[in-house]
């Protein structure tokens, strides 16, 4: 049972990576290739928020500030100063991880509900900040990245790639760098401390798991996966400017990753593909924007299925296994915030 | 005829069961006990009355059923519940406290009446009415529960374990209270108590719960006089 | 260098810009009121008290522009239809989440800005319109110091509506009822308070509030759907600079940064665009060194 179990998930998963990488070159069409471009570097960011989210239970909702400074990193750099697109990418993540860090320091005194109010602060003040730093960031105006799209190794140059395949082989190569990298990160001793701590900072604290290491580990690491997710979607917009980054993007973090489900390893991308597929469909139905699609799921999922899709598709399937990560179960296992009902009505 | 009949009732916390079919009857005007070790099932009885836990079998308040009503449609019935550690109400005043026990009732000329006759039974409420209740003592506390209770001018009232963490003395004058006010008022009293020598000078009627059921029943004053009964189920 | 500040700083301009900072400090106390509000009854933080006031705010455009009604007459009438509004989505959306984990309720209240963000939009488009105020901007000289009547408005609507709420607590019955069913719910029960309601009730009063804070902004800056959210941040600073569960910390708290605010963005120069980072590093701040702010107390966490 077991065996045709992983035999059907192995050949569906082959031919999912076989339709993945052949797409842009055989099926899509320029614009999807970029569509999907967004989707993987939105799926790394995603990925990077669950890993500080999900399993290491701090909510964070100002990683969008995050993806502002590789945005900007990239586009100064390659602007001003001529790099080439791609070189920018460590520069991105290098400063956005010295971002998380320092965001982590303070963050570490706080817990849930209060956590989540000074990220979501931190996410409103981005734009008016970009455009404060005017002569440096352009202002209002942003910055257009010409040669974006260009590689260093001069495929696009001489025509034998398009830029949009470029950005999608680059994006996808390294959503599976990271995917990789974080997968390894869980199942490490790292990855232990963090779900200790989500599942209880007091009892990690009397296990010997040093919160302030871990903490600021989880927040360096997610910012450093929304830097270059930042750098991505530059370089596939070709522009940065200061509603680039705006609450919109922090809510559609959140909503992808809660979506995908919080906790599970394939949620994210299944997150970012409903993260920037939704606005289309909201575009069709409502000519409207997709935020009213995005806050009705956002809130159908925290009542019936908190586990997000991947997760509600485990427990469907029976993979106990993976149900131990869950982070928003019913109040009894509830680990961030409230874990017990308020003290009341002691005289 | 009884003004509180419970009929089987079995009670439980999630899945563990704690009332295996208890039977009682309190009728109007008289005081009733409840007694019994820790753990018998005393409080969660009273919880069952007033709706607070979940329970199967039948609860009847003046020949209706009750059971299964939420605590505050059982308040409408005009059961007054005073739980386990009195429930005060800690950060608001003592005439909040008073207040609140008269948040349903829409008789303004009533509501005075019995705040004058509550603070006629503790004079000294009047004084100490904007005092914060949590810095009460633990008798006044319990004084205050009781009035509280009184405000909603009740048919029924079920005091939970009144007399304790109380000196003797204070419960002493709390019990003295609780028989003026069952023979001035009229007002029906199930209580609940670990010092069953008090409550049965007090009490009409007695029952005596171990784990959960019914062991002994009788007058107040037969059970108060029954050697055998005294040293095995009450202590003393 | 220092003589140029010195010559722009005088007396009368500091009392001028701190009575203008009370002025909008009043407006950051109302939406930071019905924040604690919503606190005090639940112990979370509703994200899209902002975007609630912003929709309230649209439906009393349209009573004005499409049935002409009179001011005096859309101001209630779009509080009261607030204050049904927040009583209706605390019933149906929060209520199946009442007794949920934070995340979850945090996540519901963005998905509830989401949504009303979403349907400002939908409904009334990112046109940015005027918005009419019922006070002339002609400047009034009070005490040597330069305000409009507007201004003057302002401070009174905003007192006047705390006081009122702080009334409607302390003095009537159902405030009563409402305290002590956020403090001691069980207790409240068996004395036959109908706890959900209240809180209810709760959502309805803090939304009420949010609409009043919405049409005193709106004739100040422009409205659009997006119109609260700086709104929103000072709010959020000015309840936790006084404690987010103490209702006097919101008034308090908002003045003080309404006034910081003003003199920041006079004061230091070019410093306009980042009132929202000091915002944010003012919550920061408070949040890491004194996380009962000014009058309120610490939650003791139980993990």
């Amino acid at each position: 049972m077991t065996a045709d179990r992983s035999l059907a998930g192995w050949a569906a998963g082959g031919f999912m990576l076989l339709v993945v990488i052949l797409g842009p070159l055989v099926v899509l069409g320029k614009f999807q290739s970029l569509e999907f471009t967004y989707v993987w570097a939105f799926a790394i960011s995603i990925v990077g928020l669950n890993l500080l989210t999900g399993y290491c239970g701090q909510i964070s909702l100002g990683n969008s500030a995050f993806m502002a400074v590789g945005g900007y990193c990239t586009a100064l750099l390659a602007t001003k100063l001529g790099w080439s697109p791609l070189a920018t990418i460590p520069v991105a993540a290098a400063l956005s991880t010295i971002g998380g860090i320092l965001l982590g320091i303070p963050a570490l005194k706080l817990r849930g509900l209060y956590l989540g109010l000074a990220t979501f602060a931190l996410a409103l003040c981005v734009p008016s900040v970009i455009r404060h730093f005017d002569t440096l960031t352009g202002g209002s105006q942003g910055i257009f990245i010409s040669g974006a799209g260009k590689d260093p190794f001069g495929l696009v140059a001489a025509g034998q790639l398009t830029a949009e395949q470029w950005l999608y082989y680059l994006s996808l190569l390294l959503l599976v760098l990271f995917f990789l990298f974080s997968r390894a990160l869980l199942r490490s001793d790292v990855g232990r401390a963090f779900r200790s701590i989500r599942d209880g900072e007091t009892v990690a604290v009397a296990y010997g798991v040093n919160l302030t290491y871990y903490k600021t580990l989880a927040f360096a690491i997610s910012a450093l996966f929304a830097g270059v997710a930042g750098s991505l979607d530059a370089m596939a917009t070709s522009y940065v400017g200061p509603d680039s980054f705006d609450v919109t993007i922090a809510l559609a973090l959140l909503v992808g990753a809660a979506v995908g489900g919080l906790g599970t390893q394939a949620g994210p991308i299944v997150g970012a593909l409903f993260t920037v597929w939704a606005p289309f469909y909201a575009q069709q139905v409502y000519k409207g924007r997709p935020d009213i699609v995005f806050g009705v799921l956002l809130i159908v999922i925290m009542y019936v299925m908190p586990q997000g899709a991947v997760g509600g598709f485990y427990r469907l399937m029976g993979y106990r296994r993976r149900l131990r990560d869950r982070v928003l179960a019913a109040p009894a296992a509830a680990p961030i915030g409230r874990a017990a009902a308020p003290a009341e009505e002691d005289p | 005829m009884a003004l509180l009949e419970l009929d089987n009732v079995t009670a439980s916390y999630g899945s563990v069961e704690v009332l295996h079919g208890v039977s009682l009857a309190v009728d109007e005007g008289s005081v009733v006990a409840m007694l019994g070790a820790n753990g018998a099932g005393k409080s969660t009885t009273l919880r069952a009355i007033s709706g607070m836990v979940k329970v199967s079998g039948g609860i009847r308040f003046g020949g209706r059923s009750i059971a299964g009503l939420a605590p505050e449609d059982v308040a409408r019935k005009r059961i007054a519940h005073v739980p386990e550690g009195r429930g005060m109400l800690a950060q608001l005043t003592v005439i909040e406290n008073l207040q609140m026990g008269a948040c349903l009732r829409r008789d303004g000329d009533g509501v005075k009446h019995d705040l004058e006759r509550v603070f006629g039974y503790f004079p000294w409420m009047p004084q100490r009415a904007a005092q914060t209740a949590g810095l009460l003592s633990g008798g006044e506390q319990q004084m205050l529960a009781i009035a509280r209770a009184l405000m909603m001018r009740p048919r029924l009232l079920l005091l939970d374990e009144p007399s304790l963490g109380l000196a003797p003395t204070v419960v002493r004058s709390i019990f003295e209270i609780i028989g003026r006010i069952n023979r001035e008022e009229g007002v029906t009293i199930l209580l609940v108590e670990q010092n069953a020598r008090i409550a049965l000078r007090a009490a009409a009627r007695a029952y005596v719960l171990e784990v959960g059921e019914i062991a002994v029943s009788g007058s107040g004053r037969d059970l108060a006089r029954n050697e055998s009964v005294r040293r095995s189920y009450l202590g003393y | 260098m220092a003589t140029d500040l010195l010559l722009t700083v005088s007396i009368q301009g500091v009392v001028q810009q701190v009575v203008f900072g009370l002025a909008t400090g009043g407006l950051y106390a109302s939406l930071a009121l019905a924040l604690v509000l919503i606190y005090r009854a639940m112990e979370t933080l509703n994200f899209a008290q902002g975007e609630m006031a912003t929709f309230t705010t649209f439906i009393a455009w349209s009573l004005l522009t499409y049935l002409r009604l009179p001011y005096w007459l859309v101001f209630p009438v779009t509080v009261a239809l607030a204050v049904v509004g927040g009583v209706l989505v605390e019933r149906v959306i929060i209520r199946p989440v009442e007794r949920a984990p934070v995340i979850t309720l945090v996540l519901v209240t963005i998905g509830l800005f989401a949504i009303f963000n979403g349907l400002s939009g939908l409904i009334w488009g990112y046109v940015v319109r005027p918005f009419p105020s019922p006070l002339p901007t002609s400047p009034v000289q009070v005490g040597g110091v330069g305000l409009s009547y507007q201004d003057l408005g302002l401070i009174g609507v905003s007192t006047a509506v705390l006081v009122l709420i702080w009334l409607f607590f302390a003095r009537t019955r159902i405030g009563l009822m409402m305290r002590s069913a956020a403090l001691y719910p069980q207790t409240s029960r068996l004395l036959g308070v109908r706890v959900g309601w209240m809180l209810a009730l709760g959502w309805g009063l803090a939304a009420g509030v949010g609409a009043v804070s919405g049409m005193l902004v709106a004739p100040i800056t422009v409205l659009d759907p997006n119109m609260m959210q700086s709104v929103l941040l000072y709010a959020f600073t000015a309840a936790v600079l006084g404690g987010i569960d103490s209702p006097v910390g919101a008034v308090v708290g908002g003045l003080v940064v309404g006034v910081l605010l003003a003199l920041v963005g006079t004061y230091i120069p070019h410093a306009e665009d980042l009132r929202l980072a000091f915002g944010f590093i003012v919550i920061l701040a408070v949040l890491v060194f004194k996380p009962g702010g000014l009058f309120g107390h610490v939650h003791v966490e139980r993990v």
